[in-house]
């Protein structure tokens, strides 16, 4: 009965969790998935990106970011700041315009949306008449010149989207205006350019698609020059003061024209095509930028040759006699050139060019001979190779630290030493507390170390695991690729590279010891490597050792991947984490769990055969534990067998897709019944018709012992507790299946001083067999206080007080199910709490957090954060297992956003919101990390609070987010992005899979691309309910 | 043996019993002391006794004050046996080999008219094959009908009791739409729906829940506003202890109360959306208490045992093994599940099931399962 009363009635204890614990998504890592355009603003020394689901992110100088999603769900085309002020315009796919402002609230920045504006032409005017192509916001900073596909040119008047008739550019009065024998139609066409002049804002540069190019009186309203190339013109930029202009064409040539009041000279002062003479692909874009030296700076994207480097996205720059392509590794969305800012400088002086390129944002340092990249702070490309899975570390030792940081700026030397020249806005958020360590696995067999600490994530450290392993491609050779006398003059640029030479070198668990610097990592293919902490470049031998899981079990064969073969002899590692023992599982079979005990020295590693220990100082094995159940043919044969249902499974999901698909949209709640009109109704009938002829069945059928997969360990723990007796505790090594056992082995560790002589023993002292059979997914002992015993070595650190030894302890065991606290060392069930039974979710991911609360400094309860399949994050109480808040946090269907989930030992979490992402969130009142920042203009009129930049404590006194979730709505990071999951390259993939499986297109096969990802984002989920292929089969 | 042969000799006092047994066609008489008819291993044995069989391996049955063939095979039976003779106990003894198990059973013998000379003859019957029901060992519960005081005449509450790994549950559930009465008149509403039932599984083989039942509650929560999977998720946790509150497409077998005489289920819908979950609360908590508690612990000695609990619980690791009991279906007078409710009540949901009915092949052949 007690059990169906609400938890939590209890004022006090309500008051208190409203000090504890508040949800919020604080702030996005990464680089924003699908980018699809660039915007700059000179003056305020701000970065834009638009995206194509819509959102806008703005970065200023490290920790200046904002962000901002339009509420259509539109590709963002353009974005252009506003000259000098703090707004900007997008155009969206759509054709409409947005004009967004930076505005101060409670003394930081807020991006607001304020107007929206579709043009709108004379009735009867072909949709084309008034689709945008061009946006010129006008130096006046209230007018807006739009170029549009049928020629001509609008103005508008900001910030109301005025349209003023008077002012219109119609190709019809430029042609009237222009001397005879440049009168033909053909000139016109679609506008693709316009520019204002670097100095006169009454002239405007019109450029059209067939080769016209004007320079407008705009007060006169009449031609003052007129320049007709013979190609189709692409884009055109004016020199700075205004007596050039050059322009660039589809041929991949570049012309300059001068520009004189006197003669309207009609033939081009040069043209050139710089990867001539063979035919090469359009230049999109050209910059031609003056210096003090003499010399200008001509940047230009495009224009390779189209039969060989066709298909290279590359930006060129050419100065001084120096030409270099940078060849970017993805399509080039847009790039810019930042220049000296003031309108009154005489020369551009370029410093740093800046590419948004689809996957990452490359920056390249003008000044430094050589143009080297500049290590951007934050918009890292997480998943240059894919993310297979993460790992945090909160409160990291300075030493460490320092370490790490170290080792990483070793493998930086090739970034300039130029400042992060984007550096607009304050940042006023607090230093972050402490230091947080987010471990991203690859499937390139590399770890990045990443400072999670505050709003950037940034690259510390890479380490890769690749040399310990013989692959088929040498690592050395690409380097030498770069002849002398290449011509065109390439140079890679760019981290991307989703291309793995093997999949098996995958990483799929970390741990690192962060008192101790031991690591260790494992990975698809069966290895767990051990690696120490060197700060010297090393030359060693990699021990290795075979853990045969299968031991005696007799008849299996493994039809999966073969292992890795590793490299024989010393290997060079940099300075680093360098490893030093190589355990391979047998069969080779995919880690799936994995533990590292410092301070006894001992690693534990799980695959879906069974478990071992290892003992990385003796190096050898202590023992290793088969869990296969007999009957169990899938785990023994891997991977491979489930391929040859492929076909039929994808035939099924897609049927339970496009079911799924009727009913959910049966089940979008209508409005009153009443006002549903004739024809829905029956549309809804025939849909509901459908979906009787071949329903979505779900099989009731309670877990028996012959499921398969019941082996495969899903979690490692070790503990210092009182397993066998309530005497003496003693080490002890836990493990939990798939199939609900959870196994406990007493282990023997020398004491130091014999360590190296006697051989560390161990003797299974229990097994747990949970009746409901749910995979175990986390377990956890709790010390006399009912609190999460300490991690190893930290008591020796004095970080944590030591564990309560004294009283009883007790065993925590999540399956996926339940919760359920057992006493110890006799095994007698306390508690439960049933998840599953009751609600239907299913636990996902389980850690043991400390909130701390936000009104008393020192007081603090730990209790486990959990998420479900749902999406949703619970707090469940330690150790009385009372379930105190819900926050539904991810969507249901994002499953690779459930599986990429991680928390941190202090209530926040990160998930992956697209393959480059992460979306960091906090429950807890106390640890929040998330942007808070000013940006002010000098020139920005209407803007009268200059006093806000003096009191940032102030500002930060009053925390935008210190509310609870009630404030939600108004805050910018909520919901943003959300719907933004599917992911075009995966879409690409299936497509041909697709084309196989339909032939032809059926009634679903527009949706069939869009449909197989979300089947495979399906699989996913339902692999990662299983063992054997974890996130990396996808990418 | 010896205590019952002492009663046998002292027939005729007036707390004896006259005990009239057959083994084929032979007759014995003998008597009891109805007050201490001592324990079934020494009926048996002094069954075995008089009828000079000594070693064969008998069944046991007597016929109840109805006319039933029932079995006696333990203390339980056997005391209520003695207890409910009147006059006289009528015992009937089979060799186990060419036991007719279907003799057995409610109504068998007033039914059947012939049930006695299939006992007699054993050979009889022989001709008509027959399901083979494994002997009842024991008795314990499959299924029931729960809280039939507290529920609206329209909802039948089941609880499914799932014992050892033998026997499938063995239903299927699927997403639907029902109609519902609101504030603004009919609405419809999706719903979860028992799609289909595996032949033998429990679910069929209890009679109780049939396609088409529209699932309102698991274990005793609403489903409403839930997702298929997280309700085959709620009842795939429970299925231990499996209760489960449906809606019967069929309204025509509901139990009906005295002071109700129709099942009008426009009314009770509206009953069961109002005032509802107060009483599910009270009504299964105790059961559900020792429902999964059973966890398995083996101890570095090897020997598994049951994990002990602030409550002791008296279920024993035996219960796991026995051996189940079950009916067939459409014995306990429920209309085979492929049939329509002509009943007009719940209009829209019927008329669509009516659209679907003849399809209900073609489901079954379909199955796209996704096996969970």
């Amino acid at each position: 009965m007690r059990r169906f009363l609400r938890p939590g009635h209890d004022p006090a204890r309500e008051r208190l969790k409203r000090d504890l614990f508040q949800f919020n998504k604080t702030v996005e890592h990464g680089f924003p998935h699908q980018p699809s355009a660039l915007g700059y603003s000179l003056s305020l020394r701000i970065l834009a990106i638009g995206t194509r689901s819509g959102a806008i992110k703005l970065y200023g100088a490290p920790g200046v970011e904002f962000m901002g999603l339009h509420r259509e769900n539109n590709a963002v085309v353009q974005i252009h700041f506003l000259p000098g002020q703090c707004q900007l315009v997008t155009l969206l796919d759509d054709n409409s315009l947005h004009l967004w402002s930076l505005k101060v609230k409670g003394g930081v920045s807020e991006l607001q949306e304020d107007e929206s504006f579709t043009l709108r032409g004379p009735p009867g005017a072909a949709p084309s008449a008034t689709q945008i192509t061009v946006v010129l916001p006008h130096s006046s900073q209230e007018l807006l010149y739009l170029g549009t596909e049928s020629g001509n040119v609008f103005a508008v008047q900001l910030p109301a989207f005025c349209t003023l008739e008077d002012r219109t550019i119609s190709s019809d009065a430029v042609l009237q205006r222009l001397p005879e024998e440049a009168r033909h139609r053909r000139v016109f066409e679609m506008v693709e350019a316009l520019q204002e002049h670097p100095r006169d804002p009454n002239q405007i540069l019109i450029g059209y698609s067939r080769g016209l190019i004007v320079i407008w009186d705009l007060q006169g309203s009449r031609v003052l020059c007129h320049f007709l190339s013979s190609q189709q013109l692409e884009n055109i930029c004016w020199q700075r003061d205004g007596h050039l202009i050059v322009s660039c064409h589809s041929d991949g040539s570049y012309c300059q024209w001068p520009v004189s009041r006197d003669t309207q000279q009609p033939e081009p002062l040069r043209s050139c095509v710089p990867y001539g003479p063979f035919p090469c692909k359009a230049i999109t874009k050209i910059f031609w930028l003056t210096t003090k030296q003499g010399l200008p700076f001509t940047i230009f994207q495009g224009g390779m040759p189209r039969a060989s480097y066709g298909d290279r996205h590359c930006i060129s720059v050419v100065h001084n006699g120096e030409q270099t392509a940078f060849d970017f590794t993805s399509r080039v969305i847009d790039f810019t050139v930042l220049v000296e800012a003031g309108p009154g400088a005489a020369f551009d002086d370029p410093y740093a060019l800046v590419v948004l390129a689809e996957e990452e944002l490359v920056v390249i340092d003008l000044k430094t001979a050589g143009w080297p990249p500049v290590q951007p702070p934050y918009l890292a490309s997480l998943h240059c190779s894919a993310i297979t899975c993460s790992h945090h570390i909160s409160n990291i030792p300075l030493k460490l630290w320092e370490r790490i940081i170290a080792a990483g700026s070793q493998q930086n030397t090739h970034f300039s030493t130029m400042d992060w020249p984007i550096d607009g806005g304050t940042s006023l958020a607090p230093a972050p507390p402490q230091r947080d360590l987010l471990l991203t696995g690859h499937e390139d067999g590399t770890v990045r170390f990443w400072d999670a600490s505050g709003v950037c994530l940034r690259l510390l450290y890479k380490l890769s695991t690749v040399r310990v392993f013989l692959t088929d491609t040498d690592p050395s050779e690409s380097l030498n690729a770069q002849g002398e006398d290449e011509w065109p003059p390439l140079r890679k640029v760019g981290s991307f590279d989703p291309y793995s030479d093997d999949p098996r070198l995958g990483i799929q668990k970390i741990f690192l010891c962060k008192y101790s610097g031991y690591l260790t990592v494992a990975g698809t293919a069966g290895q767990v490597l051990v690696l120490e902490l060197n700060d010297e470049e090393a030359e060693h031998a990699v021990e290795q050792v075979e853990a045969d899981l299968l031991q005696d079990q007799e008849g299996y064969r493994w039809k999966g991947h073969e292992r890795l073969c590793a490299r024989p002899g010393p290997v060079c590692f940099e300075p680093g984490f360098q490893p030093f023992v190589l355990v391979q599982c047998q069969p080779p079979a995919v880690v799936t769990s994995l533990a590292l005990h410092s301070e006894w020295r001992l690693v534990a590693f799980g695959t879906s055969h069974g478990f071992g220990l290892f003992d990385h100082q003796q190096r050898r094995q202590v023992f290793v534990k088969c869990t296969l159940h007999p009957s169990d043919q899938l785990a023994l044969e891997g991977p491979l067998s489930r391929v040859k249902s492929l076909k039929k499974s994808l035939r099924q999901s897609f049927r339970r897709i496009r079911r799924s698909r009727v009913s959910s949209r049966k089940r979008r709640p209508a409005g009153p019944p009443g006002e549903v009109p004739e024809g829905s109704t029956r549309a809804e009938r025939a849909g509901l018709q459908n979906m009787e002829l071949a329903p979505v069945q779900r099989k009731i059928e309670a877990r028996s012992a012959e499921d398969s997969f019941t082996g495969f360990v899903r979690t490692l723990y070790f503990a210092d507790t009182y397993l066998k007796d309530s005497s003496r505790h003693c080490p002890s090594l836990w493990a939990g299946t798939n199939g609900g056992t959870v196994y406990a082995f007493a282990l023997r560790v020398p004491p130091a001083e014999r360590r190296m002589d006697e051989p560390v023993r161990a003797e299974q002292a229990k097994e747990i067999q949970l009746m409901h059979r749910a995979p175990v997914v986390g377990i956890l002992v709790l010390d006399g206080h009912s609190v999460p015993l300490p991690e190893p070595l930290e008591v020796a650190h004095d970080l944590s007080k030591s564990p309560d030894m004294q009283g009883s302890h007790q065993l925590l065991v999540v399956s996926e199910e339940q919760f359920k606290v057992f006493t110890l060392p006799k095994v007698s069930a306390r508690l439960k709490l049933k998840l599953t039974a009751l609600e239907g979710s299913r636990v996902r991911r389980v850690s043991a957090a400390r909130f701390g609360s936000c009104r008393a400094e020192d007081y603090g309860e730990h209790h486990l954060a959990v998420l479900t399949n749902l999406g949703d994050i619970q707090v469940v109480s330690l150790p009385l297992l009372k379930p105190q808040v819900r926050y539904s946090c991810i969507r249901r269907e994002d499953v690779s956003g459930i599986a990429s989930c991680v928390f941190t030992k202090y209530g926040q979490g990160f998930y992956l919101i697209s393959p480059s992402e992460f979306e960091r969130f906090s429950l807890s009142t106390k640890w929040l990390v998330e942007p808070r920042c000013l940006v002010n203009s000098a020139e920005t009129k209407n803007y009268s609070r200059p006093c806000n930049r003096s009191s940032p404590e102030k500002a930060s006194g009053q925390a935008r987010n210190s509310g609870s979730q009630s404030d939600g709505e108004e805050r910018r990071s909520g919901p943003v992005m959300e719907h933004a999951l599917l992911n075009d390259e995966r879409a690409v993939v299936i497509g041909v899979l697709s084309e196989w499986l339909w032939g032809t297109a059926s009634a679903t096969g527009e949706d069939a691309p869009k449909l197989l990802s979300l089947y495979l984002l399906l699989q996913r989920n339902e692999q990662d309910a299983r063992p054997g292929c974890t996130m990396n089969t996808h990418y | 043996m010896n205590r019952s042969n002492r009663h046998g000799t002292g027939s005729g006092c007036l707390g004896t019993m006259e005990v009239k047994s057959k083994f084929g066609a032979e007759f014995r008489r003998f008597s009891l002391e109805r007050s201490k008819p001592g324990k079934f291993e020494e009926f048996y044995g002094l069954l075995q006794h008089v009828h000079k069989i000594p070693n064969v391996d008998v069944l046991v049955g007597y016929a109840d004050i109805h006319g039933d063939l029932l079995p006696i095979n333990n203390d339980d039976n056997y005391h209520k046996a003695v207890s409910t003779a009147n006059p006289l106990l009528r015992i009937f003894i089979q060799k186990k080999e060419e036991a007719d198990y279907s003799a057995f059973g409610t109504d068998t013998l007033t039914k059947k008219k012939n049930v006695l000379t299939n006992v007699l003859r054993p050979d009889n019957h022989r001709k008509k094959p027959h399901i083979v029901i494994s002997m009842p060992q024991d008795f314990r519960p499959v299924s029931s009908i729960i809280d039939v005081d507290i529920l609206p005449e329209t909802h039948r509450r089941v609880r499914l009791y799932k014992y050892g790994t033998e026997k499938p549950l063995g239903f299927y559930i699927r997403d639907g739409s029902s109609v519902r009465v609101t504030p603004h008149g009919l609405e419809k509403v999706p719903g979860i729906f028992i799609s289909r039932l595996v032949p033998g599984g429990l679910a069929q083989s209890t009679g109780l829940l049939a396609v088409n039942d529209e699932v309102l509650e698991v274990n005793g929560i609403e489903v409403s506003g839930k997702s298929l999977d997280q309700v085959t998720d709620m009842m795939i946790a429970n299925s231990r202890n499996l209760i489960i509150t449906v809606r019967p497409a069929n309204q025509r077998n509901n139990v009906i109360r005295n002071s109700r005489t129709s099942g009008s289920s426009g009314q009770s819908t509206d009953n069961s959306l109002l005032g509802y979950p107060q009483q599910i609360e009270a009504s299964f908590e105790p059961e559900d208490e020792d429902s999964d508690e059973d966890d398995i612990i083996i101890e570095d000695n090897g020997v598994p045992q049951q994990i002990p609990k602030a409550v002791p619980n008296t279920e024993s690791l035996e219960s796991l093994t026995q051996i189940e009991l079950s009916f067939e279906s459409g014995q306990n007078g429920f209309i085979p599940s492929n049939e329509v409710s002509l009943a007009p009540v719940a209009s829209g949901t019927n008329t669509e099931f009516e659209t679907c009915a003849p399809d209900q092949k073609l489901l079954e052949e379909d199955g796209t399962i996704i096996t969970l």
